[in-house]
């Protein structure tokens, strides 16, 4: 049942960064050159996003647990670390490489664009790579959140 | 050029939002899709892969479904990085995302929500670095 819900939850992030045109890396990237051809367009999409998940979540803790489960799970850890900044530095560095992120990379396989094929393919490389080799460096930390 | 599109873009944001929303209350999980994709291949136990390989399946399914029903023309789309930048692309937001644990939804969106601080930090970030890359390849190379 549960399962249900994962692949509707897929559906609609997937319908949304499409009807809002994140899944164009044209206009992902004119939102970032802030001193060119400027596209506010991403800036509207967090804030509906932000909108509904703010409210919704509040809404949502209310309750001790989910539906289906015992807990929510949430990132425990509070600090700012060399590893969040870094690696969040890194990624901006990437998303602005190409205009695209995770989320829009999955959706645009839709397109087939051998472009989308090969982005995520490397992704998926980058990501087996480092998770091996942060579990290394931090072998007793415990590395949990799809954050 | 892409023309400025609020309306959509709020709509769509709220669609994402709304996700996140169902994602919590049904399973309890951060609708984080970087993270979701490295679990769905490294999870231990089956139960962790599937709801993951589930919402992954999901997302080009969305864009199918938004162009099954006339909102969306493929053709206005492009991908301006050439290939070789493209797949450097791929490889350091893989590696950037697993470092940093998260990206654009699960900082950007679900962490910002509920007001943590490293979330914040990371958006901060990441949108900085972004911008700076662009702002060297467009204006500066």
């Amino acid at each position: 049942m549960p399962l249900i819900f994962s692949i509707l939850a897929g559906v609609i992030f997937g319908a949304g960064l499409t009807l809002s045109d994140m899944v164009n890396p044209a206009r992902v990237l004119n939102f970032l050159d802030v001193a060119g051809s400027w596209d506010p367009t991403l800036i509207f999409v967090m804030a509906g996003g932000l909108a509904v998940t703010t409210l919704g979540y509040r809404l949502v803790f209310r309750r001790g647990s989910p539906v289906f489960g015992d807990k929510f799970n949430l990132q425990t850890q509070r600090q700012i670390d060399l590893p969040l900044v870094g690696g969040a530095a890194l990624f901006g560095v990437g998303w602005g490489l190409a205009g695209i992120c995770p989320g829009p990379a999955l959706a645009d396989l839709a397109t087939l664009e051998p472009k989308v094929l090969l982005f995520v393919a490397a992704m998926l490389v980058g990501m087996i790579v480092a998770s091996a080799w942060r579990d290394r460096m931090w072998t007793a930390t415990e590395v949990n959140s799809d954050l | 050029m892409t023309n400025f599109a609020p309306v959509s873009g709020l709509v769509g944001g709220a669609l994402v939002g709304l996700s996140a929303v169902i994602l919590m209350l049904t399973i309890g999980r951060i609708a984080g899709v970087s993270g979701i994709v490295l679990n769905a291949m490294t999870s231990s136990d089956a139960a962790g892969r599937s709801w993951r390989l589930a919402f992954v399946l999901g997302l080009p399914l969305g864009a199918l479904l938004v162009t099954a029903v006339g909102l969306k023309d493929w053709s206005s789309i492009s991908f301006p990085a050439t290939m070789p930048t493209t797949v450097i692309a791929g490889f350091i937001v893989g590696v950037g995302s697993t470092f940093g644990l998260g990206c654009t939804s699960g900082h950007g969106i679900c962490g910002l929500a509920r007001f943590s601080m490293r979330s914040v930090a990371a958006t901060v970030t990441f949108i900085a670095t972004a911008a700076a890359t662009v702002f060297v390849i467009r204006h500066m190379i």
